[in-house]
């Protein structure tokens, strides 16, 4: 579905995305991870031909792009990062302004709006204005609005940022409706959760390349240990020194938490009982520890 | 900044674009026509008459009809300006409209065209407005000849809405747009003929004046409503044409850059 070989951009001196390979089948929801700046948004904006790449290249939908990007759109929904609903138009005005950009007759739009406002929870909201809608009403007209001309592959670029908790599920319910109807997704996102529990397959990207792949379960079990117990409280620093390199395969200290990675719990809490004034958590590794694993602690801004 | 320039690709999905703007307009037309009229009528009237009853002919003419050929080209360049510049920054920059129908299969260049388009349409109800006032009070020589003001109205919208398009490019905030109008628009009210002859200029000036698009305007509106056939057509329309289809260009190289880079 698409095909992406040796994609990069410059922004002067600085490589946004470097080289980067991607495979995304039909019917598979698809994960783009990485922290802020890794190139996410950009490898987007390239996949829709709104830039052009400084070499490599894309197909999206068998089609080229940037060459054929037109075409390529016309198979594309989009729910941008950033809502960019048409605050002059209702909602219902929303669905049919953009079918109209993809060229939609006014019968055939018509025919679709009623689905797409029961798809987005929001039928009794239909002559409502954009102000009057809440952050999570909102996200999910861009969505219904993404779908309007029935497209084959989605991009969702960070589709939950921003949302309370409710409003997220909301839209994960949404998103695994699509998906079990068969299209396409590609989503961005820093929300491991989300990539967890939705994606078929993930890659993460760091400085402009994917510096992994693959199915969530099989990336925590190929790059981490299975297990992780989180320690923190007085004296941890000392007890770090006496014993994290015995107990633990590979240990990290994070500000005032020492996060103990191992096949083998019982060892750690064994021996965390000689030291009562430390708490700790024990818990699976999750792909929140590839994560920062693979991309280091830094902050990144 | 040179390969954002590239000759525009124009496709008829500009249209919807323009319908989006005509609907949004519908919504609010009343208000919207007064407050883009009132405008240059009150000052066409109000100077037409008050100042107009103090002085002998102008330029071989009463000076209301003077005055009202002159407002037909300055109205018609006033309602294309501001819908590119406050109207159209609005939707690119502020309601992120723009980035919404670029993820559809239009460019930039759609994008932008239908924004066009939409000025020139404007334009055409601010002129045919002063056009039908001037019909009402009987301001003309040949009614047949004052239909001729309505493709030279449009030319105007297309000329100025080009031009707008590159100030849009370049704002950073909508008081930007301030410079623009204290830095090209008003000096071409004053130098290009609205309000009195341009000969009654200095020469230097007045060849400064014979460069601008306004005096380009009104040189083919002014003989049109007192029912001549102006002189250099070619000329005023060709030069109308470079001064839109430039801006259009350089607009589109210069929003690229903005936000397609």
């Amino acid at each position: 579905m698409l095909t992406v070989r040796g994609l990069t951009k410059r922004y002067g001196d600085t490589e946004v995305v470097r080289g980067l390979d991607l495979d995304v089948r039909r019917g598979e929801c698809f994960g783009l991870l990485g922290p802020n700046g890794a190139g996410k948004t950009t490898t987007l904006r390239l996949l829709l031909g709104l830039i052009e790449p400084d070499g490599g290249s894309i197909e999206l939908a068998g089609i080229a792009v940037p060459q054929h990007a037109r075409e390529a759109r016309m198979k594309v929904g989009v729910v941008p990062q950033m809502d960019n609903l048409d605050p002059d138009f209702s909602v219902r005005e929303n669905l049919f302004a953009y079918g109209r950009y993809f060229g939609m007759e006014k019968a055939a739009i018509a025919a679709r709006v009623p689905e797409l406002l029961e798809f987005a929870g929001l039928a009794s909201k239909a002559d409502a204005q954009i102000s009057q809608l809440s952050g999570g009403m909102k996200r999910r007209l861009t969505l219904a609005r993404a779908l309007v001309h029935d497209p084959d592959i989605l991009f969702l670029d960070e589709p939950t940022t921003g949302l309370d908790p409710q409003a997220r599920h909301l839209i994960w319910q949404g998103l695994r409706r699509l998906i079990a109807d068969g299209k396409t997704i590609v989503l961005t996102t820093h929300f491991m959760d989300e990539a967890e529990r939705l994606t078929d397959r993930l890659a993460i990207l760091d400085h402009g390349r994917v510096v992994a792949e693959g199915a969530p379960r099989a990336l925590i079990e190929s790059h981490i240990e299975p297990v992780v117990v989180e320690v923190y409280g007085e004296g941890l620093e000392n007890w770090t020194r006496a014993h994290a390199s015995q107990v633990c395969q590979r240990f990290e200290t994070v500000g005032e938490t020492l996060f103990c990675y191992t096949d083998n719990a019982d060892t750690v809490i064994a021996a965390l009982k000689h030291a009562p004034a430390l708490r700790y958590l024990h818990r699976p590794s999750s792909l929140e520890d590839v994560f920062l694993k693979l991309t280091g602690r830094d902050l990144r801004d | 900044m040179t390969h954002f320039f590239r000759l525009p690709r124009l496709s008829w999905r500009f249209v919807p674009v323009w319908q989006r703007n005509y609907l949004v307009w519908k919504k609010l037309a009343i208000p919207s026509i007064l407050g883009n009229l009132a405008d240059p009528m009150l000052y066409m009237l109000g100077l037409g008459y008050g100042l107009g009853s103090l002085l002998p002919d102008v330029g071989g003419m009463p000076y209301l009809t003077f005055l009202a050929a002159g407002t037909v080209a300055y109205s018609t360049m006033n309602a294309a300006t501001f819908e590119v510049l406050y109207s159209s920054f609005s939707r690119m920059h502020v309601q992120r409209t723009w980035d919404a129908i670029m993820n559809a299969p239009l460019t930039l260049d759609d994008v932008m065209l239908g924004e066009l388009s939409w000025a020139v349409s404007k334009s055409l109800l601010s002129g045919l407005a002063i056009l039908a006032v001037i019909w009402g009070l009987g301001l003309y020589g040949h009614f047949w000849m004052t239909l001729w003001i309505i493709p030279v109205v449009a030319l105007v919208g297309f000329c100025f809405g080009g031009m707008g398009l590159v100030m849009n490019a370049l704002s950073p905030s909508y008081d930007f747009f301030l410079y623009y109008f204290t830095l090209v628009i008003t000096p071409m009210v004053l130098l290009c003929g609205v309000f009195f002859p341009v000969s009654q200029l200095p020469l230097p000036v007045q060849a400064v004046s014979a460069w601008l698009p306004l005096t380009h305007a009104i040189d083919l509106a002014r003989p049109l409503v007192v029912g001549n056939v102006p002189d250099n057509v070619v000329l005023h329309v060709v030069a109308l044409l470079i001064y839109g289809s430039l801006g259009y260009v350089i607009a589109l190289a210069l929003t690229r850059r903005r936000l397609l880079k």
